[in-house]
């Protein structure tokens, strides 16, 4: 357990000290709604704002969970790393990608109402939107952290990840899209429910297996 | 054997009478193809998926050389599937692009052809046979345990107009005179072995090629 928060907290230290890369994401999630912005000026159509908003998560995280495991191909984390059990690693790395992707999501969420207006928002509940927001970010940590693993052992980070990537992310997608749809269209909750726990289900699966399988990619 | 049995269901899925019903006519043939043939890519995949689980807890290169061929196969299968379906799709709605509209089973079918074509090129771009067999079998895991989850979970969540989910009658409502289940049965395991057949094929292809290079 130590040893997880250890990896956790180094990855975080890591990240502040090459403060510009995460200055980059978030300079990329900025643009991307800005513009939007001059396309569309402001969405009142719920399912439209949901549908962007979603996708600029999407690349966003896509961009931040690229270099999660670039940084390792340099020989001092190597050693580092090689003291630790890999179970440990995996989770260290997933707590800290949830996290960046949490605050990503924030951030675009901010800017995104900043700039799309809140028409979209008229009947919205807003608790099950956060909610679902969150569980998503979470989500799509998951599954991208364990395939920017699999792509760094290929060599070609960025496309192979895209490639492999996209179809782990779709059922994710595709629930998340759901579920947040009908929160801003604001159904009750006991109706949406269901769909809470297709996405709760999604995420535990996804963590679970990536922490089950991350030991046999670290083998080399 | 299995020749006999696809022979069977081919012949007997066009020719045999069924009972004939209104905007479904001939069309209902479909059902002898495009149910058996998803049925099939579905065996494969799982197949593929037992022999990468397999791969990594021991480790040898006949495990992993079924669940490639598993995988080319069930690409195959699923590609035809999905072709077989967009046929029926567009003669029953009479509309080719009517499918992809909210229709959760096209969307799922999509999704595993590009799973799988994920895998392939994932290994093609490492070039150590064991470290791709291994980086390859964790991504089929993966692949496949997402792919299940969507597969049954999303058709109960959402509305479709393809036939058996949502309220729409499953073909075997038609059939009223038990005619359907003498093709469909057979099919079923006619397409099925048919897979199996052709991964078991492929795999005595490339362990002879294997050979063939050790030797020379």
């Amino acid at each position: 357990m130590k040893q997880v928060l250890a990896i956790a907290r180094k990855e975080m230290l890591l990240e502040f000290k090459e403060r510009h890369t995460f200055g980059g994401i978030v300079l990329f999630a900025v643009a991307a709604v800005f513009i939007c912005y001059l396309g569309f000026h402001a969405i009142p159509n719920p399912n439209t704002w949901n549908a962007l908003f979603w996708i600029m998560v999407l690349f966003s995280s896509f961009n931040s969970m690229s270099r999660s495991f670039q940084k390792e191909e340099r020989g001092v984390l190597l050693y580092l790393y090689s003291l630790a059990p890999p179970g440990a690693i995996i989770i260290g790395k997933l707590i800290y990608n949830s996290c960046l992707t949490l605050v990503l999501t924030v951030i675009t969420l901010l800017v995104y109402l900043t700039f799309m207006g809140r028409a979209a928002l008229a009947e919205a509940d807003i608790a099950q939107f956060i909610s679902a927001a969150l569980l998503g970010a979470i989500g799509l940590a998951g599954a991208l952290t364990l395939i920017s693993g699999i792509a760094a052992k290929t060599g070609n980070v960025f496309g192979m990840m895209a490639v492999l990537g996209f179809p782990v992310i779709i059922p994710m997608l595709v629930t998340v899209l759901r579920v947040s749809k009908n929160a801003l269209d604001g159904i009750a909750l006991t109706v949406n429910t269901q769909y809470f726990m297709v996405l709760l289900g999604l995420n535990l699966l996804v963590w679970v297996l990536s922490f089950l399988l991350f030991p046999y990619l670290w083998r080399d | 054997m299995t020749v006999l049995l696809f022979m069977y269901s081919l012949v007997g899925g066009l020719i045999i009478k069924i009972p004939d019903l209104d905007r479904l006519h001939q069309t209902l043939r479909n059902l002898f193809f495009h149910v058996p043939l998803w049925f099939a890519m579905i065996f494969v995949m799982l197949l593929s998926f037992i022999f990468s689980i397999r791969y990594l807890r021991s480790g040898g290169r006949g495990n992993d050389l079924w669940a490639v061929e598993a995988v080319n196969v069930g690409l195959l299968f699923g590609t035809l599937g999905f072709l077989t379906g967009s046929l029926w799709g567009n003669y029953a709605w009479g509309d080719i692009s009517a499918w992809l509209i909210n229709e959760p089973r096209s969307l799922a079918a999509i999704i595993a052809i590009l799973f799988y074509v994920a895998y392939l090129i994932l290994r093609s771009s490492i070039d150590e046979d064991q470290k791709r067999a291994r980086v390859a079998a964790v991504y089929n895991i993966f692949a496949f345990a997402l792919y299940l989850l969507f597969i049954i979970v999303i058709p109960r969540m959402v509305s479709s107009l393809h036939p058996g989910v949502g309220g729409n009658p499953g073909f075997n409502v038609y059939d009223s005179d038990n005619s359907l289940k003498i093709v469909l049965y057979p099919a079923w395991l006619s397409f099925t072995l048919l897979a199996f057949w052709l991964t078991h094929l492929r795999v005595r292809m490339r362990r002879l090629e294997d050979s063939n290079y050790d030797t020379i």
